[in-house]
């Protein structure tokens, strides 16, 4: 009678200290993810805070109706998407040109010395980018109008000038992330078969050929990959830099508002619950999709690297 | 690489003298970017407040002081209680995130462990899917009373599921023998993780480790959700820098508590000298601790 109980629960037996050692991180994923996953319904409610998550009364579509007509929906849709496509191609680009330059290069402490300092940006935290932002870009002082001013050019505004955020953003996200990624190319390029390289220069094959002919196809499935991949995270804005960067400025707001920062300022500044989190829903399940979308087309060019 | 293209001993090319210049110019280029930021900040923060009043800030400063740092430490206790709450906060947050994350990865490599797909498959889900901020939000003040408390600062960026994934591809790779030899010597699981497989991946631990404590020392976030202004005292070292960048009223609460006018209180320069102050540890850390990391992106580049 015994051993025909239901498996599950043997194991829960058996296992028991396993199953233990799972459940601090577990409780924690519990509470800060699945247990909130609940509060989705959020998005068709009309929340105050006395009668909580589940007290409070439905709504329908008025939420999602309130988002969309706002007109903000789609300008920060819009900016979430294309920012992140111009960091993954300008990234991108500007790491693989760093780790093709480093592998080929003979020098050891150039090599060590330019590697470490294009990695510590990754080290340091957006609140210190923001100062880093204010030092160079403040109007009466930053030291880019200081250096206009000493050639005798006009300073610029930027905290009134939309044209130029686009630049800033992307220089800010190149300046944080081309280190980190060229560790990861670089990696990658170590892993092509050196034998490749020796056949190509008994052939008399020069410098550029190699790079074209080995190592660029060398790391094209990784280059594909992370393509792929970064599809699945292209409606998630990165809060902390475009919080941090453009110091929530509200003059500049229709260029530089992502999906991430008009939640959170809603949030914070204007207390309202409702249609935030209808546009929290709308981000997550479209970033949910667009996830299985990545890996089914990972799945069919590299099986190995799909994500489940 | 570099060595194998030399082996030939051809005389080197024309095509190597171009690339290698090319390669020089560019690295130099973007380094220098990289770098100019920071020299930016630290000369600033050596300049003289009228000399920035005057003529902004500049790559090599106009008159040299430490003005700003005097005044900075001439009311240490904000700035060593914001390093207090940081230290307290990595330390913990660190040690309990590494515990939890290794025992969890240790079960989930753990080859015997029938439901491993579908645990792993639970803690993965996570990371594609949420519920956004605002349910969470108002989980975490409503019902759960995180509000003005550290374990704000704490919980949410304990566990994460990447670093799980890592380490479990760490533990996957000791030999399960050692397991089993253990096991016939009368081990449970707790104590074969403790004593065999932590033991055997103290890279991928020192790897994971150092990106929780990056996390952590770097967090402003959930102090700017969690804590209320009265709470300046619970103000982790970032948010604290938040606050003197951003809000005027911190650096005037700063200067009325040095009993400096506000006229005289080098407020630019001070803005800086507290971004280097905030800064430094990791600069000072940096050299000795990047090995690890490169370890860590190299295997979440791999193994994804």
């Amino acid at each position: 009678m015994k051993r025909s109980k239901h498996p599950f629960l043997q194991d829960l037996k058996e296992n028991r200290i396993k199953w233990l050692m799972l459940l601090p991180a577990a409780i924690v994923v519990i509470l800060m993810c699945y247990i909130p996953m609940g509060g989705i319904v959020l998005a068709f409610k009309e929340y105050n805070y006395h009668d909580g998550i589940f007290g409070s009364p439905w709504v329908g579509f008025k939420n999602f109706e309130y988002f969309f007509q706002s007109g903000k929906a789609w300008s920060v849709t819009r900016n979430t998407i294309l920012y992140n496509l111009a960091f993954l191609c300008v990234n991108t680009v500007l790491q693989i040109t760093c780790a093709i330059l480093l592998s080929e290069l003979a020098g050891k402490w150039f090599k060590r010395i330019t590697q470490s300092v294009m990695f510590f940006p990754y080290f340091i935290s957006w609140v210190v980018v923001g100062a880093f932002i204010y030092n160079m870009f403040n109007f009466e002082f930053g030291a880019v109008n200081t250096f206009l001013r000493s050639l005798g050019l006009e300073p610029v505004d930027i905290y009134s000038n939309e044209a130029v955020w686009p630049f800033i953003l992307i220089g800010v996200s190149a300046f944080k992330n081309v280190g980190y990624g060229t560790v990861m190319y670089l990696a990658s390029i170590m892993n092509i078969d050196g034998q490749l390289y020796e056949a190509a220069d008994l052939d008399g094959a020069n410098m550029w050929q190699k790079i074209r002919h080995i190592t660029l196809p060398g790391i094209r499935p990784t280059v594909v990959i992370l393509f792929l991949l970064a599809i699945g995270t292209i409606m998630k804005g990165d809060f902390q830099m475009f919080w941090q960067v453009t110091g929530n400025n509200p003059m500049v707001l229709e260029v530089t508002d992502v999906i991430d920062t008009y939640v959170t300022r809603s949030l914070l500044q204007l207390q309202e619950f409702g249609m935030t989190s209808a546009a929290g829903l709308y981000q997550s399940t479209f970033s949910f999709l667009l996830v299985l979308l990545a890996n089914k087309l990972v799945k069919k060019v590299e099986p190995d690297y799909a994500l489940f | 690489m570099a060595s194998k293209t030399q082996i030939g001993k051809k005389p080197i090319g024309r095509d190597r003298v171009i690339f290698d210049v090319i390669s020089v110019v560019v690295l130099t280029v973007l380094s220098a970017c990289c770098l100019l930021p920071f020299l930016l900040v630290l000369s600033g923060s050596f300049s003289d407040q009228t000399s920035i009043l005057t003529h902004g800030y500049q790559l090599i400063p106009e008159t040299f002081s430490l003005d700003a740092y005097k005044t900075l430490f001439k009311i240490p206790e904000d700035l060593l209680r914001a390093y207090g709450v940081t230290i307290f906060v990595t330390v913990t947050g660190t040690f309990l995130g590494l515990f939890f994350t290794s025992m969890a990865a240790y079960v989930l490599a753990s080859s015997t462990f029938r439901y491993r797909y579908q645990v792993s498959f639970f803690f993965y889900f996570t990371s594609i899917f949420g519920g956004g901020l605002v349910p969470w939000y108002i989980f975490n003040t409503k019902y759960l009373h995180f509000h003005n408390s550290l374990i704000a600062l704490i919980m949410p960026i304990l566990i994460n599921v990447t670093y799980l994934l890592i380490l479990k591809s760490y533990m996957a790779g000791i030999p399960e023998a050692l397991y089993e030899s253990a096991r016939l010597d009368g081990a449970g699981d707790f104590t074969i993780y403790l004593r065999v497989a932590m033991p055997l991946c103290k890279a991928g631990l020192a790897t994971v480790g150092l990106f929780i404590a990056l996390n952590y020392w770097n967090d402003w976030y959930d102090a700017m959700l969690f804590l209320d202004e009265g709470r300046s005292d619970l103000y982790p070292l970032q948010y604290y820098l938040n606050n003197i960048l951003t809000k005027s009223q911190a650096i005037a609460a700063a200067a009325a508590r040095s009993g400096l006018p506000m006229s005289e209180v080098p407020s630019e320069p001070m803005k800086l000298a507290m971004t280097v102050v905030a800064t430094g540890p990791i600069i000072l850390l940096y050299p000795f601790l990047q090995k690890y990391f490169v370890k860590g992106v190299t295997i979440g580049a791999v193994k994804g």
